[in-house]
């Protein structure tokens, strides 16, 4: 349980922040943090068995038949994953408290950051697939919100943009990877994928799920060609920049491609592809790094370089070159948040992070250059740093390595190492380093150890796993390397690799190169920008620009703002499919022998027929359309109640009756005539289409009532257990509070809420001054001789009562007899509507003691316990219990729960259909009706 | 019998396209209405026609479906809710704009 913990905390704890920034900046951060920590220390609590090499599981079943599980688990990768998105959390959540400015919604990022936290946790945890899939979603979505964090700023928008659609298209491709390997394998979880090794390289589909499942780790982890994303995702707040792409989400295509390592490495498509596309990745991005002047730039390019590293040795697979890019993992987590979070330093101090104007910060900014010249000398791979060790390890790997020439793989990585020591040199060289300027955009000086602290920790990490490597790190990259490899690991790593070791001599040359190429920058850099080079930012747009104007022309095309068009489309593109399917089989007459017409039906049906037909010629009228649909609907009662449908039949006319007088108030504010605005040919092409859509409904109804059934209905079920199970005669009923119950309370929460929707309007319409003035402007017609006729005033008071009894005499039997909750909701309902048509809204409400939306909350509420109070008897949620009840002086009786379940829906009915009128009744006390103060009110009282 | 209510069930379908297809807010949730009609009547003639079979236990045998009579008797109450949401946006709509044509003014139609 405690793993799902894990992932569901940061999920949980996201409005977290938003709520306690009420209490201030500090409070949303410890708030944050406090969540994160919790996780860390369950994380941690997991630790010894991980250590131990047990595999730590949970597992939650959801959907087992489609392998739709919540399964998690956690072996040594797994920690090592979750312990850098947590730790590096807890680091990144105390830099951007200081970080961030006043006038930045901090809430909101906080919440953005533990959503983000969840999602990362939630992948390296998972075992299913499916989830991870989805996790891995929700990380392209969440990274979304922080990097767009700054809306304000165009690129901002552009660079999030373009990361979601990069991550989140190489997340859609991964989806199919995943599918295939879950086919292949017969599994979701990848506990028995992993199993399965010679079951999916032996596979026809093993080539195309390697290639889509590498599409969705090379776009997460920017790896060529796909890295362009991440240096325009720099817009993003440092603290982002810092956590996401350095220390996680960017590490999440190479956590994937060294989870999957054991069933997808040691071939060569997985060689070609993956050693190749980091290798270049490598080289690339540290040559265009020397090249960049913004900090974060030559940074994010940093990152795309050492990701290429990484990439570059799960590629070769063999268990000593996963090792190293375990440890490496580990390094590059540590060195490069520092890096970003000193960038964001340096930005908050000088207002500018471009090096062309810094320089001398050395002086000015002593705690900041002491973090920045151990990070970046450990880029460098200087001993007795922790970056050192890594990338010796990475040389001598690449060494015995051939590729294309035995020698190129050694000479291109070490040129890679030449150009990584270039560029952090520079870093320090041209930032810190050097006389102090007069003309920085602002004077730079040390921030408070709010800001610096966190990179000071990460710096001291440097030092201590540079100094203690078997002692600080070499158990951690043991585990992770050992549950990526699936083999044990013991690695080694040490200070002196000997003079015989080829490592030691590439490294050397790559030190000095790179220092001298720092020498040679100017000329460099001239040639560089003489040189001519593809703008992936241009390239990206030439795609996505015309995708997004076919996109737009199809939209507009089907839906340019007009309602008539888009309907009139629906109905044709329907009609065109039925035709299509009707043609393409052949057709017998229906053999159901049909019911013979009687008098009355017919009788019925004309009258409704000439209602029907009435209606669209005279609709220009609209009171009189109005009373056509009336007439129409409550025409359906009978319908109902000669096909055997007594239930409907009350429904029917209650809900006809509520529903008109809907209508009416509502005409009140509208106007009261249709203007003839459509020429005639338009009216006819309309009809046409109506036309189409009604012969067409009516050959289906037709066709279908004359057929009997394809299968044998399940409703036998219900009917045989209605009496012996649900304890009602009434089988529609005993459906709908019983056997479907659970639909029911969705649909009473349903008409709730469009209630309080109904509600929330109008007092938004209230609340507008343009729409209170037209109100008060509105003429108000003397409709009537009487405000209140007495006649009805007297009538309706007297029926009050009896109305009501009809009701609970409707609820009361609905169990076995036609009736139950909703027609006695409506009932009820229709007798207090007639108070306010009668003696006008504000008498009546005055008069009442219940508040609707209390009535419309009791009615869920009871629905809802007494479908709860089956988990005492271990039974689910709604299952329904009766009894025969003797009560002196009453005959023997039955009492349900399903009949408490009922009376919640009689409750939401009315207090639904109540609160609807209300608000539309209030309407029209601001148009400036007078509310009677006495009981009669006539003529005199105008 | 079949023919008389699947013509009805065509007519008003008809009928409701044809209103809902109009320039202004009231007809068409007029032509919602109408349609409404259609579907509930559609829905439960899924259940197939029968006289004198109300699914009351005891009473006469057999009995007509109940599944789809449950189904269309809370699709009623729904589109009530419904129809009520649409009219106060229409109402609001009105209110606040000053005419009640749902078209929105870019692209008129034709």
């Amino acid at each position: 349980m405690s793993l799902a913990l894990i992932v569901a905390l940061p999920f949980l704890g996201a409005v977290l922040p938003g709520l306690a920034i009420r209490a201030g900046r500090t409070a949303a951060a410890a708030a944050t943090g406090a969540v994160t920590l919790l996780a860390f220390l369950l994380l941690l609590s997991h630790a010894p068995a991980v250590l131990r090499g047990e595999v730590v599981q949970t597992r939650i079943d959801w959907l087992p038949a489609l392998g739709l599980n919540a399964t998690f688990f956690l072996d040594g990768l797994a920690f090592l994953f979750a312990g850098l998105i947590l730790g590096i959390g807890l680091l990144v959540i105390l830099y951007a408290r200081f970080y961030l400015a006043k006038s930045d919604p901090m809430g909101q990022f906080y919440s953005y950051l533990l959503l983000f936290q969840g999602a990362m946790a939630g992948i390296v945890l998972s075992d299913n697939i499916l989830l991870l899939l989805i996790f891995w979603e929700l990380t392209s979505l969440s990274s979304f919100l922080l990097i767009g964090y700054w809306k304000h700023l165009p690129e901002a928008r552009q660079g999030a943009r373009m990361a979601l659609a990069v991550t989140g298209g190489g997340g859609l491709a991964m989806i199919a990877g995943m599918l295939i390997l879950g086919n292949i394998t017969g599994s979701y979880d990848l506990t028995v994928i992993l199993q399965n090794k010679q079951a999916i390289q032996a596979s026809p589909w093993y080539l195309p799920a390697l290639i889509l499942i590498l599409l969705g780790a090379f776009t997460k982890s920017a790896q060529f060609p796909f890295h362009f994303w991440l240096p325009h995702a720099m817009a993003a707040p440092t603290p982002v920049s810092a956590y996401l792409h350095s220390a996680t989400m960017v590490k999440a295509g190479l956590f994937l491609m060294a989870r999957l390592w054991p069933v997808l490495a040691g071939t060569p498509e997985w060689f070609w592809i993956v050693s190749t596309a980091g290798l270049v990745s490598l080289v690339m991005a540290a040559a265009i790094a020397f090249f960049k002047d913004d900090l974060k730039a030559l940074l994010a390019y940093s990152t795309v370089s050492q990701l290429g590293l990484i990439t570059m040795l799960l590629g070769f697979g063999t268990k000593a070159a996963a090792t190293v890019a375990i440890f490496h993992i580990i390094n590059h987590a540590v060195f490069k948040a520092a890096l970003f979070m000193t960038a964001g330093i340096v930005d908050h101090a000088a207002h500018t992070r471009d090096l062309r104007r810094l320089g001398g910060l050395r002086n000015l900014m002593p705690v900041t250059f002491g973090i920045a010249l151990l990070a970046s000398l450990s880029i460098a791979g200087i001993p007795p740093l922790n970056g050192f060790y890594s990338k010796e390890m990475m040389l001598a790997e690449a060494a015995e390595t051939v590729w294309i020439t035995p020698w190129a793989m050694g000479v291109l990585a070490t040129l890679g190492a030449l150009f990584s020591v270039a560029y952090s040199v520079r870093f320090l060289a041209h930032g810190f380093l050097g006389p102090v300027r007069e003309d920085y955009p602002h004077q730079p000086h040390d921030p408070g150890p709010g800001l610096w602290s966190a990179p000071a920790f990460l710096a001291v990490l440097i030092v201590v796993i540079g100094l203690f490597p078997m002692a600080t790190a070499a158990w951690l990259v043991n585990v992770a390397a050992g549950a990526t490899t699936g083999q044990p690991v013991a690695v080694g790593i040490y200070l002196w690799p000997g003079l015989k070791s080829a490592a030691l001599w590439m490294s050397l040359a790559a030190v000095g190169g790179g220092l001298m190429s720092l020498g040679a920058y100017p000329r460099l850099r001239a040639r560089w920008d003489a040189a001519p080079r593809p703008d992936a930012k241009r390239l990206f747009d030439g795609i996505v620009e015309p995708a997004a104007a076919l996109a737009r022309s199809v939209t507009e095309g089907l839906h340019n703002g007009s309602f008539g068009r888009a309907l009139t489309l629906a109905v044709l593109a329907i009609a065109g499919a039925a035709l299509w399917a009707f043609s393409g089989a052949e057709h017998l007459a229906g053999t159901r022998a049909g019911l013979t017409a009687t008098p009355a039906p017919i009788a019925l049906w004309a009258v409704m027929l000439l209602a029907a037909l009435a209606t669209p010629v005279l609709h220009r009228r609209r009171l009189t359309a109005l009373i056509l649909t009336g007439v129409v609907g409550l025409l359906i009662a009978p319908l109902f109640m000669l096909f055997s449908a007594p239930d409907l039949a009350l429904t029917q006319v209650s809900v006809e009756v509520v529903t008109i007088l809907l209508m009416l108030l509502a005409l009140h504010f509208l106007p009261k005539e249709t203007p003839a605005e459509t020429p005639l040919p338009r009216r006819l092409r309309d009809a046409g289409v109506a036309g189409i859509a009604g012969l067409g409904i009516g050959a289906l109804a037709y066709a279908m009532m004359t057929r009997a059934p394809a299968f044998a209905p399940i409703s036998q079920y219900h009917l045989a257990q209605s009496k012996p199970g649900a304890g009602g005669t009434n089988a529609v009923n005993t459906i709908i509070v019983d056997f479907r119950g659970y639909d029911t309370f969705g649909e009473i929460i349903v008409l709730g809420i469009a209630a309080l929707v109904i509600f929330a309007l109008s007092e938004t319409l209230l609340r507008s001054p343009s729409v209170v003035a037209r109100l008060a402007s509105t003429p108000r017609k003397r409709e009537s001789g009487d405000r209140h006729p007495m006649m009805l005033v007297v009538s309706t008071r007297l029926l009050l009562p009896m109305a009501m009894m009809v009701g609970v005499y409707i609820y009361l039997r609905g169990h076995n007899l036609p009736g139950g909750g909703f027609v006695a909701g409506l009932v009820f309902a229709i007798a207090y509507l007639m108070q306010y048509m009668a003696s006008g809204y504000a008498w009546t409400h005055a008069r009442q003691r219940f508040d609707h939306h209390v009535l419309i909350g009791w009615g869920v509420l009871i629905a809802a316990l007494s479908g709860v109070g089956a988990w005492f008897l271990g039974l689910p949620f709604l299952t329904s219990g009766y009894a025969y009840v003797t009560l002196w002086p009453l005959e023997e009786f039955e009492l349900t729960t399903a009949a408490i379940f009922d009376l919640g829906v009689f409750l939401s009915v009315l207090g639904a259909v109540l609160l609807t009128l209300a608000s539309l009744s209030r309407l029209a006390l601001r148009q400036g009706e007078r509310a009677n103060t006495r009981a009669y009110d006539s003529e005199g009282d105008r | 019998m079949e023919a008389l209510l699947a013509s009805a069930i065509g007519l008003l379908t008809a009928v409701g396209i044809y209103l809902m297809l109009r320039q202004r807010t009231f007809p068409v949730i007029l032509g919602l209405t109408f349609l409404s009609y259609a579907v509930n009547l559609f829905l439960f003639a899924s259940g197939r026609l029968a006289v004198n079979a109300a699914p009351i236990i005891g009473l006469t045998k057999p009995y007509a479906d109940p599944l789809p009579q449950a189904l269309v008797l809370t699709a009623i109450v729904i589109s009530f809710g419904m129809t009520a949401v649409i009219m106060i946006m229409a109402i609001g709509g009105y209110l606040s704009a000053g005419h009640d044509r749902i078209d929105l003014d870019r692209g008129a139609d034709e």
